[in-house]
Order: C-alpha cells, then structure tokens, then sequence
C-alpha cells in the first residue's frame, strides 16, 4: 500500500481534519491512514474487532474487550475522531470525555456504580475478588460523598479530574 | 480546610477512576505497534518520476520482463531438466535397493539359512552401506545445483562471510528467516537439512519427494502433537555422523529483514553447539521479505525473477555453546544477539507465532496483577 497516501485529496485531508476538530495536523492524518488500511486488511473501509485483536500489544490491554465496542467498524473519520482525545492539544475537557464514555458502557450518559465496578474488573481480572473491588469501591464513593445508588454525571468526572493534569498522549508517527 | 478535605477525598476518587495510562497504551498500539511492522513489506522508494529518468525505467521494466525474466526461465527449466534427469534414476535405483536391504535382513534374522551365505549376505550388507552413504553424497550435489539455479534464476548476488559450514555431528545452524528463498541461498552452498512448515501445492510436492532426500524434517504449526514429533527427530538427526548439518530458522515465521522476532528455544535445547548465520539482504532491487498473507510462493519468486538482482550478504558467524548455568532461553537470546548485530536487526520480544494466533492471557493477567496489588495497597493505607 506505498501509493495509499496518494488517495487522501486535500478535501478529505481538511474534512477529516474538520470531524476531529484539528487535534491533528494534516501529516498525522496521512500517517493514520497509512496505518488504518494496514490494520483494514481486507480493505473493507473499517477495521474488525479480528483486526484489532491482530495487534498484540492491544489485544493484551486488559480494556481491549470495552474498547472494542467503541472502536469497532469505525470508519477512518471516526477512526481519527476517537483517536484526537490522545492528541497533545487535545482539551481536558475531550481527555475526560472519552475515559467517562469508556466507563458508560450503556451510553445513557450516566456512570453508576455498577458500570465503574465493571471495569475494575476489566482491570484487576482475578486478583481481586468482587467482595474487595465493591468495598473499595463503596469507600471512594463514601469519602467523596456519594452512595451506591448515586450516579456519576459528566460534570462529576470533569470535577474529579480537575485536580491535576491528564497523561493522554500518544504520538502519531510521521515520517 | 474543608476545601482540602474535598480535595483530598476527590483525589482518591481519581485514582480509582483514573484509566487513562490503560487507555493510553490501547491506544498507542492502535497508532504503532512493532509487531505489525515487523511484517511490513517495504515499498521500494520510487525514483522514476521524473522527465528524465521516466524513460530509463521503462526500458529497465522492457528489459526486465521480456529479456530478463524468458533468460531466468529458461535457466530454470534446464536445471530442472538436468536436476530431474539424475534424480530420478538415483532415487528408483536406491528404492530398488531398500527393498533389497529389507529382504537381506529378514534372510540374516532366519536361523534356517546356511552359515556361508549368510556370510555373503554380510559381505553385500555392508556394500550396501558404502552404496547409501555414497547415494547421501549424490542427493547432497544435485540439491546444491538446483538451488544454485535458482539463485541464477534471480541473478542472486551472494556475498558468503566466514568459513563454510562443516558437516560434523551435534551442530545445528541457525538463521535469521525473511522468505523462503533464504534456504535456497543457504543450501546451494551447503545441502543442510532444514526444519520447515509443510506447505500446500508444488513447494509441498518437492518437499515430500526431493527435500525428504537430504533429510528435511517438517511440521504443521498449529499442530501440538507435530511439536513432540519433531523434537525427537531433531535429536535424532543431530545424533547420526552421516547425516547433513541441520538448519534452524528459529523464529518460526518470516520477517520482513528490519527486525527479528523472539527465537523459538527447540534448536537450543538439543545440547549441540550452535552456529549462527545471519543473512541481510539490501533491497535495492527487490525487497526479499515474503509476506505470506499478501502473496503466494510462486508470485513471490515471480517477483524476484522480474528484479534486476537480489543482492545480499551471508555471515556464518562463530559457532556458540550453551554456558554453565543458561537457560535454553537465555541461550536464544545470546544468539539472536549476535545475529541481530551482524545483519543490524532490531530487536523485538514478540512471538513470531502471534500472527496466527491471540496472545496468551498471561501478559493481561500480569498487568492486571500489578493494578490489584496497587489497589489493595491503597486500600490499607488508609
């Protein structure tokens, strides 16, 4: 695929550019779509959840599973859309939203206690047994005021993660 | 002071909720992963468009197709015509000798028969043996003149470093592996009897017929039971003084010649001295990595026939032992070293293998492992 660069006209470059609202520059672009039609082997236009699951530093992510369903048959617009929340100018506000949509798996714009309970098992998997993950879980939601039954809200995430900077980045290599 | 407070208790919520290192990681891989690029064909660079070197490349393309490539076939077909012509006289008349050698032994094994003749039987065993280590010597010949002319056949330009491989018992070699052909050029040197993946169509043919004669051994790799199988003959074969020098390659899998994927500890475990060769090709002409997803065998060597040369370079580099106190492991790993270094590979810990199947859970359970310790540890702090 040496010619797929070529494919991106200058329109596409700057609607892609437009949909992910400039997080990146129009040579990240061509390099993310170097690598979508490497991962699309098929040529499909989107990648597979088979596709992904062939890279296997990502199939190795304990996350991949929820990931998945974010990220599965996107199209590369949509591609680069998910991707812009790890760009370096990406806002706080962007970095949160994504990791709140992560967590709202049901997408009904609300994260209960169940749904973070959920993904701390994605994340600890059998070392921990789901007594301590819901007891330490039940503590945090008790010091910061909130009860089992309380749902978290984006502005709560926003609030949560004001304290200090977001670590998000990932670099798109251009060459 | 009761700001702090909320400040405090927020900031153990963040942690808890705090996904984004997890995230930043799945997404890095989605950007860039070195797995994928180590079976990443490379394009050539193209130099052709310009006004003045436009029409030199077309006449390279004239001549590399319709002068070049009839020469290289034809070259192919009378090795084959002289290659099949030896072949297949030898190969009857060794059968025909086999079915001989059975009938003898049942004879010498009967207690009925005479004592003179079996005497004579014994004297014929015996030429029998000096015939089939003579048989060995004419396989090993006719197999180093095929691949010869199939190195001709892409006008291979091969550069051997070092001393030529020796035939004594308890060595393996081992290489690093790009395309098939990597054997090819190995084997018109020395006839190695090589470890490899059955392959379906033609290449299966000549591996069940012609590199069954030089002793190769092959395996399917999705099958478990394959594995056992061939680490016995494995150490059977390195064991036999008459048998060929045996040839390892083992990733396991082809890379594209930019980086080397984790070796396979079989060859390393047969307690033999290993000698590594590492072989780097220059893709001037042709890039030389076989992508067995993207091409067949054949459309592979078409592709090199229409080039104008495969160019590249063979180091047999100093032959290792396994140090008191390594692993198998440990020992791959020296070697790979010392080939990544040789041919200037990159080197990446992942399983060549892991592009046929899902890695194994146990990478996951690792790094999930280490967040519940984290947690916990968090949780008694308090």
């Amino acid at each position: 695929m040496g010619s797929a660069s070529s494919m991106l006209t200058q329109y596409d470059l700057e609607e892609v550019q437009q949909h992910c609202h400039h997080l990146f520059s129009q040579q990240e672009i061509v390099s993310l779509y170097q690598r979508f039609c490497q991962l699309d082997r098929n040529a499909k236009g989107f990648i597979s959840a088979d596709e992904f699951l062939s890279v296997p530093e990502f199939a190795m992510n304990p996350l991949s599973q929820r990931l998945l369903k974010m990220v599965d048959g996107l199209n590369f617009k949509d591609f680069v859309a998910f991707l812009s929340a790890f760009s370096p100018k990406a806002t706080m506000q962007q970095k949160v939203e994504l990791i709140f949509k992560v967590y709202d798996s049901d997408c009904n714009g609300k994260v209960s206690f169940n749904d973070i309970l959920e993904v701390l098992r994605d994340l600890s998997g059998s070392f921990m047994s789901d007594e301590q993950r819901e007891k330490v879980l039940s503590q945090v939601f008790n010091d910061a005021g909130y009860t089992k039954e309380s749902y978290l809200m984006l502005d709560d995430f926003i609030k949560v993660f004001r304290s200090s900077e977001l670590k998000m980045e990932v670099e798109v290599p251009v060459d | 002071m009761e700001i702090i407070c909320i400040q405090f208790r927020d900031q153990k919520m963040r942690d808890l909720l705090d996904i984004s290192p997890t995230l930043t990681e799945a997404a890095g891989a989605i950007v860039d992963d070195t797995f994928t690029r180590c079976f990443k064909s490379n394009p050539p660079e193209p130099w052709n468009w310009n006004v003045y070197l436009f029409p030199l490349w077309c006449c390279g393309v004239v001549v590399r197709y319709l002068v070049l490539f009839p020469i290289r076939v034809l070259v192919l077909t009378i090795g084959w015509i002289i290659f099949l012509s030896a072949f297949i006289p030898v190969h009857l008349l060794l059968k025909g000798h086999d079915k001989l050698r059975i009938k003898l032994e049942v004879l010498i094994i009967e207690p009925t028969t005479l004592n003179s003749m079996l005497l004579a039987y014994v004297n014929d065993l015996n030429v029998l043996k000096v015939n089939l280590s003579e048989y060995l010597r004419v396989y090993r010949c006719l197999v180093e003149l095929i691949c010869s002319f199939f190195v001709a056949s892409w006008t291979g330009v091969v550069k051997y470093h070092g001393p030529r491989p020796s035939n004594r018992p308890k060595q393996v070699f081992v290489a690093n592996h790009t395309s098939m052909i990597d054997f090819i050029v190995l084997e018109q040197m020395t006839a190695f009897a090589v470890i490899m993946q059955k392959h379906p169509g033609w290449v299966g043919l000549l591996q069940s017929t012609i590199l069954e004669s030089v002793g190769c051994i092959w395996f399917n790799r999705s099958e478990a039971k394959d594995r056992e199988i061939v680490a016995k003959k494995l150490r059977d074969h390195v064991q036999g003084a008459d048998n060929n020098p045996l040839l390892i390659f083992p990733e396991g899998t082809c890379v594209n010649n930019h980086y080397t994927v984790m070796f396979k500890k079989g060859a390393f475990e047969l307690g033999c001295t290993v000698c590594p060769v590492a072989i780097k090709y220059n893709k001037i002409f042709v890039d030389a990595f076989w992508n067995s997803r993207k091409q067949s065998f054949t459309m592979h060597l078409l592709q090199l026939m229409t080039s104008w040369a495969v160019v590249c370079d063979v180091w047999y580099l100093e032959p290792q032992t396994l140090k008191p106190g390594e692993t198998a492991i440990e020992f791959a790993e020296r070697v790979r070293d010392i080939i990544s270094v040789r041919a200037g590979l990159k080197k990446v810990p992942w399983d060549g293998y892991l592009k046929y199947s899902r890695p194994s859970p146990k990478h996951r359970e690792r790094k999930q492992q280490s967040f519940a310790e984290y947690v916990l540890q968090r949780l008694e702090e308090k």
